[in-house]
């Protein structure tokens, strides 16, 4: 557990980065610092592993302050991943993940062994170990860098914007395979963003600080989104706020009705105004209109149970009926969600 | 083309202390002994300037005093304050003239290494000195060998006037032979000189080549690898 107490960074000119800032990163949980440019967020991050000093107060690692101990000491034992990912461009991959074990004394068979099995367990084929950095894309690199920091096995993970400069679906693709590493490995993560959405997705736990340092507020996402503490928390927060407050909400209460849909070949007689032609292994068709006539209209899916309100809500805004298509893990149709069952459910979501 | 012959082609220039074996010995030694100086001064003051961040004024002065220095009026100089009894008078303003160049390309080289690749390397536990040994000496490595390259080239230019003092290196067929009117002698050593400068440059190339990690110098083939992983 990281523990700020009372934390206080000042420039010699006056300036304050950080106020007075009291907050704890759970052991194995993902904190996110996020709020706008100047509000400290990576200052605080850097004042963990001691890139910055704190002016006043303490940072706690599991009890101990970080203060007390020797600057190269504490950051090896602590992986950090930073915006450009900083790979040494002189060395090859394998010898960039193996850094910090080589710094810690492991021998380089080890080091290079285990340097390879990290680049598989970040998503990446060990091959590339052979390659230098400029031959990488810049998702590749960023994969490098969390492969890096995780190298000796820190209990804690500094990350400093780390998908920031990678296009949108890359960094869809960093967030996922995060989430998933995070799953198996259990570290203690800070997370530095400035975007909210990614804050929202990432974080376990969320601190919103606003300009001059001071955190506005620290909660759990779906708490974030339901409860903002005040307004600048809920001006940060954007204005589709109620719609990704869904994404927390589950769908396995929904009641689903089975008796919507009808075999591929139906030809009319249903006195309902939309079926669901479903195939003869159970997947979804299409949607078609009672009385038989026209062609299968599309379809949303969602998996009750896996996928939020907002996936199902998604789902039912695809078709032309206003309903949803629950599937199961295989695909195959296990029942629809109609508008009265979702209208129930978001009333029910907006007075929780 | 028969001064060339006439020149080389003359068993006695081959030959004696003043022979082409013996100048071009003599003209290694002098730009080997001043560029080696050079170094000792130049390198560990642009590494720790550089990588400090304090002094960086030394360099600027450095700089400036290396486009105004007269090399010649300083080997005269040196030449009447010490004589010719020793090569000192000699060495003392090829080492000045050595000096700036790498100075500025070693300081050059380290302070212009990526700020984040600096704080990857702090962030990731490394000392002062491991930053500026593992890191930055191979990142900046290019800049240092040009500042090397170009101090080489200037020495071995500059030990051709050497002989004006009347100490060797093969200055002195050039010289010598205006004196003499053996134009043979004036032509040959010329020739001597550009060959001498152009293996300098040839040594320097091929330190480059093994010195500098293709990841830095980007001189690598680019391989496939064989998965369809290659996502992001």
């Amino acid at each position: 557990m990281i523990t700020f107490d009372a934390v206080t960074k000042r420039y010699a000119d006056g300036t304050v980065a950080v106020d007075n800032l009291s907050l704890e990163a759970p052991t194995g949980e993902i904190t996110v610092f996020v709020g706008p440019s100047g509000c400290g967020k990576t200052t605080s991050l850097r004042m963990i592993n001691r890139m910055i000093d704190a002016t006043e107060g303490r940072i706690l690692l599991d009890g101990d302050p970080v203060q007390d101990i020797d600057p190269p000491k504490l950051r090896r034992g602590i992986g950090y991943v930073i915006q450009q990912a900083g790979l040494f461009p002189h060395k090859k991959i394998v010898d960039n993940v193996a850094t910090v074990p080589l710094l810690l004394g492991w021998d380089r068979g080890k080091a290079r062994s285990r340097a390879m099995e990290l680049l598989e367990r970040v998503g990446l084929d060990p091959a590339m170990g052979e390659r230098y950095p400029f031959q990488l894309s810049g998702g590749q690199q960023q994969r490098v860098g969390v492969a890096r920091a995780l190298a000796a096995d820190p209990p804690v993970l500094l990350m400093d914007e780390p998908f920031s400069a990678v296009d949108p679906i890359v960094r869809t693709s960093l967030q996922d395979e995060l989430l998933r590493l995070q799953a198996e490995l259990n570290k203690t993560i800070v997370f530095v963003t400035h975007d909210i959405d990614e804050a929202i997705k990432l974080g376990d736990r969320v601190a919103v600080l606003r300009v001059g340092g001071r955190l506005a507020q620290l909660a759990d996402p779906k708490t974030l989104l339901s409860e903002p503490a005040d307004d600048f928390v809920r001006e940060f927060l954007g204005h589709d706020r109620g719609i990704r407050r869904l994404q927390f909400v589950g769908t396995d209460g929904l009641r689903l009705r089975t008796d919507l849909t009808v075999p591929a070949g139906f030809s009319g007689g249903s006195p309902e105004p939309w079926v669901l032609a479903v195939s003869d292994d159970g997947r979804p068709v299409g949607w078609l209109r009672g009385d038989g006539g026209g062609e299968p209209e599309p379809y949303g899916t969602f998996r009750p149970g896996r996928d939020s309100m907002r996936s199902a809500l998604d789902a039912a805004l695809l078709s032309p009926s206003g309903c949803a298509v629950a599937v199961g893990e295989d695909g195959k149709v296990v029942g629809v969600a109609t508008r009265e069952v979702l209208d129930a459910a978001l009333a029910e979501a907006a007075d929780g | 083309m028969s001064w060339l012959s006439d020149f080389f082609g003359d068993p006695a220039n081959w030959s004696g202390p003043d022979g082409i074996p013996a100048r071009l010995l003599e003209h290694l030694e002098f730009s080997a002994l001043a560029l080696a100086l050079a170094m000792l001064v130049a390198i560990p003051l642009g590494l720790l300037i550089g990588h400090t961040g304090r002094g960086g004024v030394v360099v600027v002065i450095s700089a400036n005093l290396a486009r105004a220095l007269p090399t010649l009026g300083l080997l005269v100089l040196f030449v009447l304050l010490l004589g010719t009894a020793s090569i000192l008078p000699v060495i003392i303003p090829l080492v000045l003239l050595a000096i700036p160049p790498i100075l500025v390309n070693t300081f050059e080289g380290i302070r212009g290494v990526d700020p984040e690749l600096r704080d990857a390397a702090y962030g990731m536990g490394l000392t002062g000195g491991q930053v500026l040994g593992r890191v930055l000496v191979p990142v900046a490595l290019p800049l240092i060998l040009l500042g090397l390259r170009l101090s080489a080239i200037q020495v071995v230019a500059t030990t051709t006037v050497a002989a004006y003092t009347g100490l060797g290196g093969l200055g002195r067929f050039v010289i010598d032979g205006f004196a003499t009117k053996d134009y043979a002698s004036v032509v040959g050593g010329s020739v001597l000189i550009v060959l001498f400068a152009l293996a300098v440059q040839l040594v320097f190339t091929l330190l480059q080549r093994t010195t500098v990690s293709p990841g830095v110098s980007r001189r690598v083939k680019v391989r496939q690898v064989a998965s369809g992983r290659e996502t992001t």
